[in-house]
This record gives C-alpha cells, structure tokens and sequence, in this order.
C-alpha cells in the first residue's frame, strides 16, 4: 500500500516537474526568439577579466591609442579640466599603484600604465548605489543604467580607483555630433559613467574596443576558465592589480 | 495654530520678506544650475561632493541636537528644559528641512529622487539615510506640533506623544549615526574610513547644534516676551562644554592613530589640512582658525565664571559653531576627496553660484524656524508660560 502510493506520488511529480520545465521552455524560446542570432553570436563567460602588458603598451601614446577607440566607440566627450570624463587613460606607476618605490628601475618610473575601471568582483560602488544604476552582470562586469543613475555621485566617492566620471555639463556638447557611434548612446548631463567592458560590443559576438587596437597587448577572456588565454597568460607571467588590500577583487591585471 | 505666523510686527514681516527674497533670488540660481548642470559648482571628477553635501552632513548634526534638552526633559525628568523642548524639536524640523533641500540640490538628475524610493536598496546607505531623516521630520513634526496645541488649549499632553517623543530621542542618534556611515564604509578614503566617526559626528553635533539653538533662543528673548528659564540656559551651557571636550578629544584621538602608526594614508589628509601637501595649502589657514576658535571656546566655556556670564555667553557658542563648522562643512569633505586615489592634491573651493544656491536653502530653514519659533513663543504668551513679565512680577 505505502509502496504504491509512493510510485504514484513520485510519478506524479515527475509528470508536474516534466510539464513545468516544457512549458517554461517554450515561454523562453518564445521570448529569445527575436534575439537568437544577437546571442548566438555573443561572447560569455563566467567572470570576465583582462591583463594588459604594460611592457607592450607602456607609454602615452600607445595608452591613447587605446583611449581612442573607446572613447570613440562609446561616444565619449572631450571635456577640459577637472570635470572631465575618461573611461580609459593613461598614469604613471605612483599614480596607479599604492605601493611607491624610491629606487625604482627607470623603465619602470617611466612607464605609463592604462588605468580603467577594475569591474571588481566586490565593488564598493554597486553596495553604495541607491537605486541599483550601476549593477553586477552574472558575468562580473560593473554596468549603469544611464536612465535610473540619479547622479549622487556616491559611487565615485565609493570607487577607490577613480574609475567613475560625472557629467557635470551636457556631454553632447563636447562631442563631434558628425563622428558619433550611432550604436551606442549619448549621455546627459547629471549622471555618472565608466568603462562597461564593452557590454554591448560582447553581445555582438566582438572584443571590446581597446583590446581590438592592442595589437595583442590586451587579453581579454574568462578568468574562471583555466584553459581561457587569460589564464594562461596571469600563469606565465608576473602580474599585479591595483590597490589589493582593500579586497575589491579587481578584475584588471597589469604585466610588469 | 498656523494662523500665528500671519500676524506680527513690521519688523517680523520685514525678516519674513527679506527670507523670501533671498529664496526668491537664488532660486534664478538654482534654476540655471538644473538647466546646465552641476558644472556650476567648483566639483570635479576627484572631489565629487562638495559645499551642498558637508551643510548636509553639518545640518543632520543640528537636527539631531534637539535631543540634547529633549532627552534630559523625558528621560531624567529635568523640567528646567520644559519651557526648551518645544524648540529642540521646531529646530529639528528646520533643520532637516535644509538636509533635504541639500541633497535635493545636490543631486544630477532630481526629477529621478524618487528612484530611491521605487527601487529599494537596503545595502546602500543612502537608502537608510533617506528613511531616518524623513522619519525623524515626522516625529519631530507630530510630537511637537500636537504637545503645542494641547498646551494652547491647557490640555495634558496626549500619552501617544511621549512614546514618539521616546522614540525620536533613539532616532536622532540614528540619523547621525547613519550620516557617518554614508562616508565611514568607503575602501580608500582614509580620512573618513575610522570607527570613530560617527562618533564624533555625534559629539561636534552635540556642541554645535544645542549652541546654534542657544543663540536663537537668545535672539528669540530679544524680539519676543518669551524668556527661558536661566538655569535651563547654563545647563545647556554645561551641556555643550562638555560636548566640545569630547568633540576634540575624539579628534586627537584621529591625530594619534594617524601619526603614531606613521601609515601615509591615514597621515595625508591631516597633513594637507593643517600644513598642505605638494605645494598645495588651501585650508590650512582655514583649519588653525578652527583650531584657535574651538580652544578659545573651551576657554570660555569650562570655567562656571565666563560660561555663566550671559553677556559673554552669546560670543563663545559662536565662535564654537564656527570652529565645528570649518571642521564639519569644509575640513570633512574635502579632506576625505583628498589626496585623491592618484595620491595627487585636487583643490576644490565653491562657486559663488554654489554659494548662492546653498543661501537659498539656508532662507527656506530660516524661513521655516522664523515661522515655528513665531507660532511657539505666541502660544507661550497666550498661556503665560515663560514670560519676561512673569520674571520681573516675581521678582
């Protein structure tokens, strides 16, 4: 008797666990339909993380070459003085790394290093955020909403690397209206941006911009994959991250 | 009661006009700012918050003040402070009515404020910021109004008001407490990230808040028949020396962890402060000046003789709420924005439309303290209570 009715109970639920799964599938084939060749084609991972040989791209100008295709491919404006906006920028060693060397080997006090957001895999800037604008991808990239941010700028006292810019002026003003990537979105002024890793680049099966002109230079890839070209560049070589003390877990390593 | 405040002399209406102009003319301020952004104000990219956020941060100090006469008066029964309550709390009331406006004009984007509401984030501070500071307006605004009317109308104080009156004392603890935790929780700004911030956020709001409530209270005396009970006046007095003292033992107490340990990070903003740092020495005059003003209050405020002579008294607390000021409103901010995560020094210093706009707010808290402080002292006179008359009859 009880050995029956537990047949029948687990048959049931089978029979109920069975439908759930074939029903929500199709609900979700219905609703990918329409982006199934967008994300055919993207890039995932489970942590994404890059490594920059600063030996390769170690001055201004290789840095710029960088800082230009971002900041081209993301509409970027071109702001002087201090209430700039920078995604990706050049800095020299003190600047970039908390750990001064008075005796430091010259290649190594001239350098620059390429400073952008760490997406941190603890980010002190999405516990601080109000309204949830700046958010962790299951992926690890640190992305915005650009129309919730209401501008308090906690994030950008919250950041540690000064990764975070402000736009404390309509930003349109400052760009070429003739070049803009018509891709991606303009901002407004009262908002906060940063890096994305390329969010909408990977969706489109694409590195991000600055890794594409590095010329090797820059690997992206997934970190928690041994096998990943990260990996096996952070096993061949020395490699440091910034400010690693305040447990933030950058994501952005530096050959040096 | 409102009615109270439509009624009084010319020179209280000539106060209340010249408060609106002022609203009214930096409000043009304030408008060009939301047309072209906060690219009016001096911030930039290193120092990101600025004038508007440390009057916030000194204002939630003087909100949560109040509690020093409130918590005397219901916790320990100390009915010199009775005929004071009423004004801890209108002070409250005005003072978070500045908070709010600060942050209103603060933030990029207002039209978005309610985004903190419709996306509810409890992990971040702003979000127990934004709840403590509205509810501690609530209490202040439903025990003190009600305790008012029922005395107007010689009624006993209805038993629901003290339970909040019990609660608002906890709770203005709260708001300062959650105020320091807005700067003390950050990785990488030293300056503000110590376990003992919020402490001594507690105790410069102690001694700054009741004294700025003292000296309107003695220009209340001044224009109106409303006379306080002197005893209540020196213990404030006593109240605040004591708050002073430990505001600045915490503040050594900062000096010594920073300088002993010899960590650069904690040492660095103290030192661009008071000595400057890479060529830059922007607020050291700034910061000794709060050094001599808040130990030339300690002067005139610990020994009986000088705090108790009411002449003298007037100056002291001022000179008390300027050195906690350049501590809080200035020092705090940028100090903490400085060196900047490149090590390097950014100098910020307000704009004169950033000034104008923070003008703007201080009116409408001056504005809304005029007219609950009218409405107090009319109720006090209609019932007798604390009357200069009173004094002299019995004398």
């Amino acid at each position: 008797m009880n050995h029956t009715r537990r047949n029948f109970l687990k048959f049931a639920g089978l029979t109920a666990a069975g439908l759930c799964v074939a029903s929500a599938g199709s609900v979700m084939a219905a609703a990918t339909a329409a982006t199934e060749k967008a994300s055919e084609k993207a890039l995932q991972a489970k942590r994404w993380a890059m490594v920059i040989d600063t030996k390769r791209v170690g001055t201004k100008e290789t840095i710029d070459v960088l800082a230009k295709a971002c900041h081209a491919a993301h509409n970027v404006p071109d702001i002087p003085g201090r209430q700039n906006v920078k995604w990706i920028w050049a800095a020299g060693f003190d600047e970039a790394f908390d750990q001064p060397n008075n005796f430091m080997d010259e290649s190594l006090e001239k350098r620059e290093f390429a400073l952008l957001c760490n997406h941190c895999a603890s980010p002190s800037c999405v516990r601080v955020c109000p309204t949830q604008a700046t958010y962790q991808r299951p992926d690890g990239i640190v992305a915005m909403d650009y129309h919730r941010c209401i501008g308090c700028r906690y994030c950008m006292a919250a950041c540690p690397y000064g990764s975070r810019s402000f736009n404390f002026m309509e930003p349109r003003l400052h760009l070429d209206l003739a070049k803009l990537n018509k891709e991606f979105p303009t901002r407004m002024r009262g908002v906060v941006e940063k890096c994305n890793f390329c969010v909408e680049r990977l969706a489109k099966g694409k590195i991000p911009a600055c890794v594409e002109v590095s010329q090797g230079a820059l690997v992206f890839g997934d970190l928690s994959d041994p096998a990943s070209e990260v990996r096996k560049v952070l096993r061949e070589h020395y490699t440091i991250r910034r400010k690693p003390a305040l447990g933030t877990e950058p994501s952005v390593y530096y050959i040096i | 009661m409102l009615e109270k405040a439509l009624k009084g002399s010319p020179k209280y209406y000539t106060w209340i006009g010249f408060l609106v102009l002022i609203i009214l003319g930096a409000s043009g301020i304030y408008i060009m700012q939301l047309m072209q952004g906060l690219t009016i104000t001096g911030m930039s990219r290193d120092v990101s918050w600025g004038f508007y956020i440390a009057q916030f941060t000194y204002l939630v100090g003087v909100a949560a003040s109040g509690v020093m006469i409130v918590l005397p008066y219901y916790f320990h029964h100390y009915k010199k402070f009775k005929d004071l309550v009423i004004f801890g709390e209108f002070m409250a009331i005005g003072a978070v009515v500045m908070c709010l406006g600060f942050i209103v004009v603060d933030i990029g984007q207002p039209q978005r404020m309610l985004n903190v509401v419709l996306y509810p984030t409890p992990n971040s501070i702003l979000f127990w910021d934004m709840l403590v500071l509205n509810g501690y307006l609530i209490l202040n605004v439903l025990v003190g109004w009600t305790c008012l009317e029922c005395d107007r109308q010689h009624l006993p104080h209805p038993k629901w008001t003290k339970v909040l009156a019990y609660t608002s004392i906890i709770w203005a603890f709260s708001i300062h407490t959650v105020t320091a935790f807005l700067y003390q929780g950050l990785p990488g700004r030293h300056y503000w990230l110590t376990a003992i911030l919020a402490a001594r956020f507690l105790a410069s709001a102690f001694c700054s808040g009741p004294a700025i409530l003292l000296l309107v209270i003695l220009l209340t005396e001044k224009v109106t028949t409303f006379k306080a009970n002197v005893e209540g006046i020196s213990t404030l007095a006593k109240i605040i020396a004591y708050a002073m003292c430990v505001n600045v033992f915490f503040f050594l107490l900062e000096v010594f962890t920073a300088f002993y340990s010899n960590i650069p990070g904690h040492m660095l903003p103290l030192v661009y402060l008071f000595k400057g740092v890479h060529g830059h020495h922007e607020l050291v005059p700034f910061m000794w000046t709060a050094v001599a003003l808040g130990l030339g209050s300690l002067a005139l405020l610990i020994p009986p003789k000088l705090r108790d002579n009411m002449k003298l008294l007037p100056w002291s607390l001022a000179i008390l709420v300027i050195a906690t000021w350049i501590d809080k409103g200035l020092g705090l901010l940028i100090g903490g924005f400085n060196p900047n995560p490149f090590e390097e020094i950014s100098p910020y210093w307000p704009t004169g439309k950033e000034l104008i706009v923070s003008a703007m707010i201080y009116a409408l808290g001056a504005l809304v303290v005029t007219i609950l402080f009218k409405i107090a002292t009319e109720v006090k006179q209609e019932t007798g209570a604390s009357q200069k008359t009173e004094i002299s009859s019995e004398a």
